[in-house]
């Protein structure tokens, strides 16, 4: 249980290559960072030695192989630093099968899980949860106010979280301009697509009368041609941020967070604070709550309804978007991160009462926290299923959800 | 030219093979919860990896018989049916479909944990399973046959007949259910829950046994896909192909006995057609390879789906054969 996030993490996806057979690698752990200068010996099945070489400065390593076939890999302990041990043997032998580039995990120990007992890692989980489910908050915002004021359950809306951090990874990657421009212009794209979806399907449709279980459908739609489009062109990788992949881990007594992780709370905070002032002092904000909460008495009193939502999308799509890019920050960018996102933003959008944003808020992190603790007792590549078994508890004990009011369960 | 109608050729193999079966099945368990009930289910591929699943366990991990493996799979389904049921079918349609797909999922990530390796082999799967059921045909399996230009194994042709076999015995029990009372009380809940209810019937007793079922197909599709594949790999059942069964029904036309299952033809045979006419083009360098390469081509099936999901709920929700009035569903 306590491999993860150490070792030589497989992070390169097994996608096939005409090119020739690779085994590929990252040597790091979550409190060292990623170790340089880490002696890798590749050998083949007869045991004659294929290449030997060293981490690069990111503990990146790869070597291409002669074909096809069974490989040797083994990891020079002594070039581990201190305070860095291996999890288990030193060696691990992997099949490669033809065109394949294969990554290798060889698991590390760095002392950062489990130790000084369980008290100590539930606070380190607690702090990751609050982390998740800030992030989880900030990309539901925008769906619990789009249901508030126009009704639809969209779907598409984790589309809108991996377009923000597939955007912010071209510009940052392929552009080469620093992160934080990259995550700014990235919500710029998001409000964009947002107001896009908003203009160009969900406007007309209203006007067209569509019903509301027509539209989910459509939203699902939407979601399959966004997702899978963005798989064509980003690719089946997952690829990390410019400079900013497995920072080291500062230590703060009883629990250690990277600087990207820290960035990320402080990010999240500041802007749930100033969405939650925007709703609650500014006109545009009282206008949105007004249309969530009876959208014929907002028109009649001479709230423009039509614009209220534009400006709610705009918003739900730059929040998802900065979403996207802190989920791409601690969990590297994937074409279908947002998808996957999105069932933990319905629990906890679920939670907190469907259509409320402070709902969405106060659920989201209970969901965060939720996922990360209960890693305490399952394993971790299961976390979600947890956070999708909480959704169906709420369902059965309280539809409504902790602010959500009983009429809109009917 | 002949590139052309090899590529026909193949389009229609897929129509008629066991992945249209797997849809159809799929479509029409749909159809009974969606198209009649108006119950939004999402998570009805989650029915079918239990089907398959069902199989595959019980005959590699249990060394039970491959029928009895059917039974279990069948009694998975049902029990899912029930427990996503149970807390979800008195709330209104959208949580159901939340429920349902965040089960869908969650059951996937499940079943290609580490943890349940040693019941799922994790995400390699399970294979060979299917030897008893192959063993059945009448002919010789390991033999290839042509048919209208097409090449298929022994075991292929075998799965396929007892596929659209069932399909035909599914069609047939909702033809028959669809004019009983019950179908007509089925229909009106769609319609009009509360007048329902006022006529003194259990409205949610006749949800859950549509939920359940639709979940019955679903399982049996999941059954012909596992057996046509030979194995159960817990990725093949993505939940985006609970999708491409909602296009299959929406396109031949929901609450109609025969719409899935004419819709799951036209879908597979259109996707697979372009499928092939698309590794053809770029093949021959008509589309250049830094645009689409073919390993991207895999993905545009569920492109088509959207955009196909998205056309026909705007501009014809009613599909080919189906009645508009009877496919305005609106939120309750």
């Amino acid at each position: 249980m306590l491999t993860f996030g150490l070792g030589i993490a497989a992070f390169t996806p097994g996608l096939a290559q005409a090119e020739g057979e690779q085994l590929t690698g990252t040597v790091q752990t979550s409190r060292s960072g990623p170790i340089e200068d880490v002696q890798i010996e590749v050998a083949g099945a007869d045991g004659a030695e294929i290449e030997s070489v060293e981490t690069d400065d990111e503990g990146r390593w790869s070597v291409d192989l002669p074909g096809p076939g069974e490989y040797t890999v083994t990891l020079d302990e002594g070039d581990l630093p201190d305070g860095v041990e291996l999890a288990g043997a030193n060696s691990r032998t992997v099949t490669v099968d033809e065109g394949r580039r294969q990554a290798v995990i060889i698991g590390l120990e760095d002392g950062s899980r489990g130790a000084g007992g369980g008290g100590v890692r539930a606070i380190q989980l607690l702090v990751d949860g609050i982390r998740f489910g800030l992030l989880i908050a900030m990309a539901a915002v925008g769906l619990s106010l789009i249901f508030g004021t126009t009704g639809l359950t969209n779907f598409a809306h984790g589309e809108l979280v991996t377009i923000g951090a597939v955007a912010a990874w071209y510009i940052n990657v392929s552009g080469g301009v620093n992160l934080v421009v990259a995550t700014v212009l990235a919500m710029v794209v998001g409000a964009a697509v947002g107001a896009l979806n908003e203009l160009a399907l969900w406007r007309p449709l209203r006007r067209r009368g569509t019903g509301l279980i027509a539209a989910l459908v459509v939203s699902i739609g939407l979601s399959l041609l966004l997702r899978y489009l963005i798989q064509v062109v980003y690719g089946g990788r997952s690829s990390p941020y410019q400079g900013f992949q497995g920072g080291r881990a500062v230590d703060y007594g009883v629990f250690t967070m990277t600087n990207a992780d820290l960035a990320s709370v402080i990010i999240s905070v500041i802007v749930l604070v100033l969405v939650a002032l925007m709703l609650q002092r500014t006109k545009i904000g009282k206008a949105m709550r007004a249309v969530s909460d009876n959208r014929d008495l907002a028109a009649s009193s001479g709230i423009d309804v039509n614009r209220v939502i534009l400006v709610v999308w705009m918003m739900g799509g730059a929040l998802a978007a900065l979403g996207g890019v802190l989920l791409g920050l601690s969990d590297q960018v994937q074409w279908d991160m947002g998808f996957r996102l999105l069932l933990l933003m319905f629990a906890g959008v679920t939670l907190g009462g469907l259509g409320t944003a402070y709902g969405a808020l106060v659920g989201s992190l209970i969901v965060g926290v939720f996922v990360q603790m209960s890693t305490l007792v399952i394993p971790n590549d299961v976390k979600y299923v947890g956070g999708l078994l909480l959704l169906i508890v709420i369902l059965v004990i309280r539809p409504q959800g902790i602010l959500g009011s009983r009429v809109r369960v009917g | 030219m002949a590139d052309l109608l090899n590529a026909l050729a193949v389009a229609g193999k897929s129509a008629l093979g066991f992945q249209a079966i797997f849809f159809a099945l799929l479509a029409i368990g749909i159809n009974v919860q969606f198209g009649y009930a108006g119950l939004l289910n999402f998570g009805q591929i989650a029915f079918a990896m239990l089907g398959g699943f069902g199989i595959a366990i019980s005959v590699s991990k249990w060394g039970i018989p491959f029928w009895a493996g059917v039974l279990v799979g069948l009694a998975a389904a049902v029990v899912l049916a029930l427990l996503l049921g149970l807390p979800t079918l008195r709330l209104r349609a959208d949580y159901l479909a939340i429920a349902t797909i965040a089960t869908a999922e969650g059951l996937r990530l499940l079943f290609r944990s580490v943890s349940a390796t040693p019941v799922t082999n994790g995400t390699r799967g399970l294979s060979g399973f299917n030897g008893d059921f192959i063993a059945l045909a009448p002919w010789n399996t390991s033999q290839r046959y042509s048919i209208l230009g097409t090449s298929w194994s022994g075991g292929e042709l075998w799965v396929a007949l007892v596929g659209w076999l069932l399909v035909i015995l599914g069609s047939l029990l909702v033809f028959a259910l669809m004019r009983s009372p019950w179908g007509r009380v089925l229909k009106s809940i769609r319609e009009d829950e509360d007048a329902v209810r006022s006529l003194g019937k259990n409205v949610y007793v006749y949800k859950m046994q549509a939920l359940v079922l639709g979940g019955v197909f679903g399982a049996l599709g999941g059954m012909v896909y596992a057996v046509g594949t030979g194995s159960a790999v817990p990725d093949q059942y993505q939940n985006a192909n609970t999708f491409l069964a909602y296009a299959a029904l929406i396109l031949g036309g929901a609450a109609r006995v025969l719409g899935p299952v004419i819709g799951a033809m036209i879908l597979l045979f259109i996707l697979q057609f372009a499928d092939t006419g698309l590794r053809l083009l770029i093949d021959n360098g008509v589309i250049p390879d830094d645009l689409l390469s073919s390993t991207d081509v895999a993905q545009i099936r569920f492109i088509l789906v959207g955009v196909g999901l998205m056309l026909l709920l705007i501009f014809r929700p009613q599909g080919i054969f189906g009645d508009r009035r009877e496919v305005m569903l609106d939120a309750r």
